[in-house]
């Protein structure tokens, strides 16, 4: 606990996102402006890392195969223009980072889901 | 107008602003100070201000300074430092300082005592190039020669060499207010101030971005 951290906390938003683990499927949802208006896009894919717990720089990063090429996307947690998250499908994986699954492709780069 | 207030430094963080971006800020304790003498012309030959910044047990100081701040009427503190005025901001003895002489959005010039780095060599302390680190070299961070030949068999004065660093004092300018809080003395600018967390430091406005008129600057 550090003397300014009610002031830092004030980046960190009111309620939190979805809760999610590593290597779960979810639909990011971020706001984007197209000239006047903004829309929210969705964002699909396995969430492979996770970096820093809480704060305003911590980060998360989703993998996703668009038209056979690896995509991968850092989301801040606690960014305003992430506007929601839905766990589409939980996994059960042993490491905090599949950055493995970068190497692999089609059935090698399935994960092992949770079921119920 | 311009304003002056002692503070010292806090924690740098981020936040997120209305559109999304992450802009990087540093906590600021600032003031409230207290004005302990106002000198002028005819008694001083110029014209300034002093403030008195963080309250301290009367033991811990001089009987002098004691004494100064007893004519005053403020309570004890640490820490005076002095101001020159444009003539404009009349403040008073015994007026106090705060925080929210500076607005959000304005732009404001934090001056402290930069880190000590100690004995620096060249590349540290003037910015040096040095050499690569690879393909044979045999030397690195080297400040390489230092002059000419028998004409003019001499190292001119000014050179930049290697030497102590750091532990001056330093002025960023130009950072933006991001947020004032009165009730707490905070203040938060945008970017990096010089010094460490708990340093002292001395903020005023911004000299070469003056606040935008009809507002306060």
């Amino acid at each position: 606990m550090n003397k300014h951290d009610d002031v830092v906390n004030k980046a960190l938003r009111a309620k939190p996102l979805a809760v999610f683990g590593i290597g779960d499927t979810v639909d990011v949802q971020v706001l984007i402006r197209e000239g006047e208006k903004e829309r929210i896009q969705i964002f699909n894919g396995t969430v492979i890392a996770r970096r820093g717990k809480i704060g305003p720089s911590a980060t998360f990063t989703v993998r996703r195969i668009v038209q056979g090429e690896g995509v991968e996307r850092i989301f801040p947690i606690n960014s305003p223009k992430v506007v929601g998250l839905v766990v589409k499908t939980r996994v059960s994986v042993r490491r905090a980072k599949l950055f493995y699954l970068r190497k692999r492709v089609g059935k090698a780069a399935k994960l092992k889901e949770i079921i119920g | 107008m311009a304003h002056f207030i002692l503070g010292r430094k806090g924690r740098m963080a981020q936040l997120f602003t209305e559109d999304g971006r992450c802009i990087p800020v540093t906590v600021l304790e600032a003031g409230p100070c207290t004005v302990t003498q106002v000198k002028s012309v005819e008694s001083d030959g110029y014209v300034a201000v002093q403030l008195a910044y963080e309250p301290i047990r009367e033991q811990l100081l001089t009987k002098p300074l004691v004494g100064h701040f007893k004519k005053t009427g403020s309570v004890p503190c640490r820490i005076l430092r002095e101001t020159i005025v444009d003539g404009a901001q009349g403040l008073a003895l015994g007026a106090v300082v705060a925080c929210d002489v500076f607005e959000k959005g304005q732009f404001v010039d934090v001056a402290g005592i930069i880190k000590g780095r100690g004995t620096a060599g060249v590349m540290k302390r003037h910015g040096f190039k040095g050499r690569p680190a690879s393909h044979g070299h045999m030397c690195q961070r080297r400040p390489g020669s230092i002059g000419m030949h028998s004409e003019p068999a001499r190292v001119f004065k000014g050179k930049k060499m290697a030497g102590h660093y750091g532990a001056t004092r330093q002025t960023t300018q130009n950072l933006e207010v991001i947020s004032v809080d009165r009730e707490r003395n905070l203040l938060l600018v945008k970017g990096a101030v010089p010094g460490h967390i708990g340093g002292l430091v001395m903020i005023r406005s911004a000299k070469k971005r003056p606040a935008v008129a009809g507002k306060k600057g």
